[in-house]
């Protein structure tokens, strides 16, 4: 077999701009805010034309790999790279020991190495990378590093690391602690724990007329994206690096990254690459610092690209939680009390742990109003894989149990699920378990309302039954004997933004010229567009603000300050306000110009249609005289509403800065002899105070509910003995267009009045509230407690 | 070794490809055309999907050499000198696209169906698009696409 070889192109000029470094969007669509125009980059994706971070391409480029831990947790004794570095084509093979700055790196707390210097603690840990001039090489000469492990026992489970009890797994069963764990070896110099939250209102020992309790667990969830994580790093020949990259948060890439490398922020510019798909695993760093050290090192550029399997071990997933609840109520349904205990699995390294735990205790028994509360959340150190970010972020997993338990609760009470959900709803002016009073509509009644009274969909019809519709499918495992239908609700609230204390903020830079006559808008933000639409959010406001047609989408880089994580469901939020501030400070100055031209009054006048018109309509100018020749240019940072950090013994303070609401129904067909699962509809009601855009927020309510839904039912990440079992498409499922069903979706606005335009993120609630309904569904189907999802077809066979 | 190939209408001859590379890598790595996309390149996404002399075919299964004096065609020629295929256009009128690394490979599958079959039903598109994963979408709005898409090209 030959050896492969680098192809160059000739047509590719020798220049330190990689082809399919990003342009400037621009389109010839209009509407502003509140219609739902065209994407800007929307031609170039269905052209095959956008240039996404794997299809970054230099001439004369390496290829980088990452040579991985096989061990969950082992020392490291020794390394050598000699036949690495000896194979034909291989130019550099790194270790820990070249790392140039801090070999440290982390979202909250920097405590995971660039490149393993003494110890892995999970299985697919970064331990070498190799650059070669093809990326079969490098794969071949990475295989060749020898690593000389000593090989320690994995600790995977949450509880045992911590030395806390473990509790029994049946459903219904007073929840007693049947084994004390041995108190595990530490992970981490200061422990096993990496945050626990307390929450405590009120006396938790009130009584109750009725109690209900349960255990419940959720497995864990890829985000899986479709696009790889993917870069090219361009040395810059003084030292310094360029960075293509697709990510969600350009500036604490950087910010890592310069820590890492021993550089300045002027020395390491990153622009955002074409991003397929993030969902929070891309708020980590994956190829980042690599990519920059091999580049540095070699003195050329190098791409990186994972494989589908290496990017199932270089991001962070959706921790795993095991939970146990205890609901007290009245015999009338008025929730007494609620104590609950969460365990989330943060694997091997923190990430975004702590805000994880911080989000899944404060608002970890659901959008209800509870006199008296307790609740202990931890986020834990094991040896499994890392977990951090993923849509939903802490909520998803406490969704799944409070919502089971508030329909076990509706049993036990013989009462209707939705008038059980109801009675105890929260509104504006209710006060959470964390003490915060909701000051902004919070229609978590009506949502659930609006929900009962949406059609059903119509029962299968026996006579010409379509394969397609059944549990199975063309399998044709049946023609529908054995199948019984249910029909589930749940409903959520999530906060939006950065919460308990952080300065959350978004630059936006916005510029303004008359060109041929017209005026023409820049737009320039670091916030990244992932696939959600936040390119098109930025052209609208422009539109309205300046009442102009032309706005262009300057390419996201690290030339303009912070825009944020492109998380939390934030970024409309505050990179939107951060454009509409820049877009009134462009005005101001429009209007100042303007002055000079007229004598009218121009305090009450506006930016419309290309011109400055008065209250009355009349036009007085229009924007490009009044602008001339100058280029108008403002930067404005949006920080939203300061919060609080919560008591560390009590949990109370003003932690949120904005919640959004969601309801879903869902109905579902099973086969309850062989456990297969149909869902045959998804019903979504969700406030978003005001649509900014309506067809881009259906569509995050849409692929949001899928999300939820694919945990429900088929998504783990099956992890034995610190292990991952199927990291690959083939045996980790996500929905396909078969298992999805149709997606009714209403959409109210309730104005949030501290928030721009009264809007509500809009991106993670639908894929807290989706999957609960979906489980709700199959228990009341099959009549089984289904305490664990993903639910498989062996939990409702019970074979 | 040397492949000779025809690719969107245009001869191509590559040299210097290694045996192990699929054809999905020759087209974006080796031919500049990056456009059919790399998100399993296990056969489980359908985003790399491309013609193979007329038959739809993931691009990550198929090793370059044999692409051998065959034809491919690829999302970068769906739309010609009049512009956008009225495939294209559904998909960007539906907001079928969001992140957009499924788009291509869509495309190309819709573009297949839609030639086979004039007005297909749900569960027909269902069938026909259950290769090509979407994590973004939900799949809703891609339904949408090719419901208007076949609407209008039956109605020319
Ligand atoms: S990349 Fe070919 S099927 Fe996924
Ligand atoms: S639009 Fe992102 S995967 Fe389909």
């Amino acid at each position: 077999m030959t050896t492969p070889t680098q192809a160059t192109t000739p047509a590719a000029a020798r220049t330190r701009t990689p082809i399919g470094a990003p342009g400037r969007l621009e389109n010839d669509a209009k509407g502003g805010v509140g219609t739902s125009p065209q994407r800007p980059d929307g031609a170039l994706k269905v052209t095959g034309e956008f240039a996404y971070s794997s299809d970054l391409w230099m001439d004369n480029m390496l290829w980088g790999v990452t040579l991985r831990s096989p061990h969950p947790f082992a020392r490291i004794r020794a390394v050598d790279i000699a036949a690495a570095l000896a194979t034909p084509g291989v130019v550099a093979v790194l270790t820990a020991a070249d790392v140039p700055g801090r070999n440290v790196f982390g979202l909250e707390l920097s405590d995971q190495p660039v490149l393993a210097d003494d110890v892995v603690r999970y299985q697919g840990e970064a331990v070498a990378l190799v650059a070669a001039d093809h990326p079969e090489i490098a794969r071949q000469a990475a295989k060749k590093i020898r690593v000389d492990y000593q090989v320690w026992e994995p600790i995977t489970d949450a509880r045992a690391a911590l030395g806390h009890p473990t509790w029994n797994r049946l459903h219904d069963h007073p929840a007693e602690d049947v084994e004390l764990s041995r108190s595990a070896a530490a992970i981490h110099p200061k422990g096993n724990l990496v945050r626990h939250l307390k929450i405590r209102k009120g006396d938790p020992d009130e009584a109750a007329d009725v109690v209900v309790r349960g255990e419940y667990s959720v497995g864990m969830q890829d985000q899986a994206f479709l696009g790889p994580e993917s870069g090219l790093a361009v040395p810059d020949g003084e030292g310094g690096v360029d960075l293509y990259v697709a990510t969600q948060w350009l500036h604490v890439d950087q910010r890592q990254i310069c820590t890492a490398l021993g550089l300045t922020p002027d020395q390491v510019r990153l622009t955002l690459a074409g991003v397929g798909g993030a969902f929070g695993g891309r708020e980590d760093l994956s190829m980042h610092v690599h990519g920059c050290m091999l580049a540095l090192h070699t003195g050329k550029p190098v791409k990186m690209v994972y494989n589908r399997e290496e990017s199932f071990f270089g991001h962070v997933h959706r921790h795993p939680a095991e939970m146990r609840y205890e609901h007290g109520a009245t015999r009338d349904g008025t929730l007494v009390f609620v104590n609950c205990d969460i365990y989330f699995d943060g694997g091997a390294y923190a990430s975004s742990t702590p805000a994880v735990v911080g989000n899944g205790g404060t608002m970890g028994i659901g959008p209800y109003v509870v006199p008296n509360v307790r609740i202990d959340a931890y986020g834990v150190y094991t040896n499994n894989p890392p977990c951090g970010a993923m849509r939903g972020f802490g909520s998803v997993q406490t969704a799944f149990a409070y919502e089971a338990q508030m329909d076990l609760l509706a049993a036990e009470l013989g009462m209707d699920p939705i008038d059980l959900r109801v009675r105890n709803a929260m509104a504006e002016g209710s006060v959470t378990p964390h003490g915060q009073t909701i000051d902004s509509p919070a229609p978590v009644a009506e949502l659930l309302q609006r929900l009962r009274e949406m059609p059903l969909p119509a029962e299968p019809d026996g006579a010409d039954i379509d394969l397609r519709s059944l549990p199975g499918g063309v399998a044709n495992s049946t023609h529908g004997e054995g199948v019984k239908r249910g029909v589930g609700y749940a409903v959520t609230y999530k906060n939006v933004a950065f919460s308990e204390g952080f300065d959350d903020y978004s630059t936006a830079r916005v510029q303004i010229e008359a060109h041929q006559g017209n005026p023409l808008v820049v737009v320039h933000t670091a916030a990244a567009e992932v696939g959600q639409g936040l390119v098109t959010i930025e052209q609208q406001i422009c539109r309205t603000e300046l009442g102009v047609e032309n706005v262009i989408v300057h390419p996201k880089n690290t030339d303009v300050g912070s825009g944020g994580s492109t998380s939390a469901s934030r970024q409309t939020y505050m990179t939107g306000g951060a454009v509409k501030l820049a877009c009134e400070a462009v005005r101001d100055r429009i209007l100042t110009l303007a002055r000079d031209r007229t004598d009218a009054p121009l305090d009450d006048a506006a930016l419309v249609d290309g011109n400055i018109v008065t209250p009355s309509g009349a036009v007085l100018m229009s924007i490009a005289d009044a602008i001339g020749e100058a280029v108008i240019e403002e930067t404005r940072e949006h920080h939203h509403r300061p919060t609080e950090e919560i008591d560390p013994e009590t949990g109370q303070g003003f932690a949120h800065v904005q919640y959004s609401f969601s309801a879903h129904r869902a109905v579902v067909d099973v086969d309850t002899e062989l456990g297969l699962l149909k869902v045959v509809e998804l019903a979504c009601v969700q406030d978003v105070g005001k649509a900014l855009n309506a067809d881009a927020v259906v569509g995050q309510i849409q692929g949001g509910s899928a999300q939820g839904m694919g945990l429900a039912i088929m998504e783990e990440i099956v992890v034995k003995d610190g292990k991952i079992r199927n990291p690959s498409f083939t045996d980790y499922l996500i929905p396909t267009i078969l298992d999805t069903p149709p997606m009714p979706i209403q959409v109210l606005e309730y104005a949030d009045p501290h928030a721009p335009y009264g809007l509500r993120g809009v991106g993670e609630a639908p894929t807290i509230s989706s999957g609960p309904a979906v489980a709700a569904a199959i228990r009341q189907a099959t009549g089984l407690p289904l305490t664990r999802v993903p639910i498989r077809p062996e939990h409702i066979t019970g074979t | 070794m040397r492949i000779t190939t025809t690719v969107n209408g245009q001869q191509r001859v590559v040299d210097d490809v290694w045996e192990g590379e699929s054809l999905l890598y020759v087209l974006r790595e080796r031919m500049g055309l990056p456009g059919s996309k790399n998100a399993c390149e296990q056969g489980e996404c359908g985003s790399c999907t491309v013609y193979l002399d007329g038959v739809t075919a993931c691009a990550c299964l198929v090793a370059g050499g044999q692409a051998e004096g065959r034809e491919v065609v690829t999302v970068e020629a769906l739309a010609d000198a009049d512009g956008l295929h009225p495939v294209q256009e559904a998909f960007l009128e539906c907001g079928a696209v969001q992140c957009g690394f499924c788009t291509p490979g869509l495309l190309v599958q819709t573009h297949d169906l839609l030639a086979r079959t004039g007005r297909p039903s749900d569960p027909e598109i269902r069938e026909a698009l259950a290769g090509n994963l979407c994590r973004c979408t939900g799949y809703e709005k891609i339904l949408d696409a090719v419901r208007l898409a076949s609407e209008r090209m039956a109605s020319r």
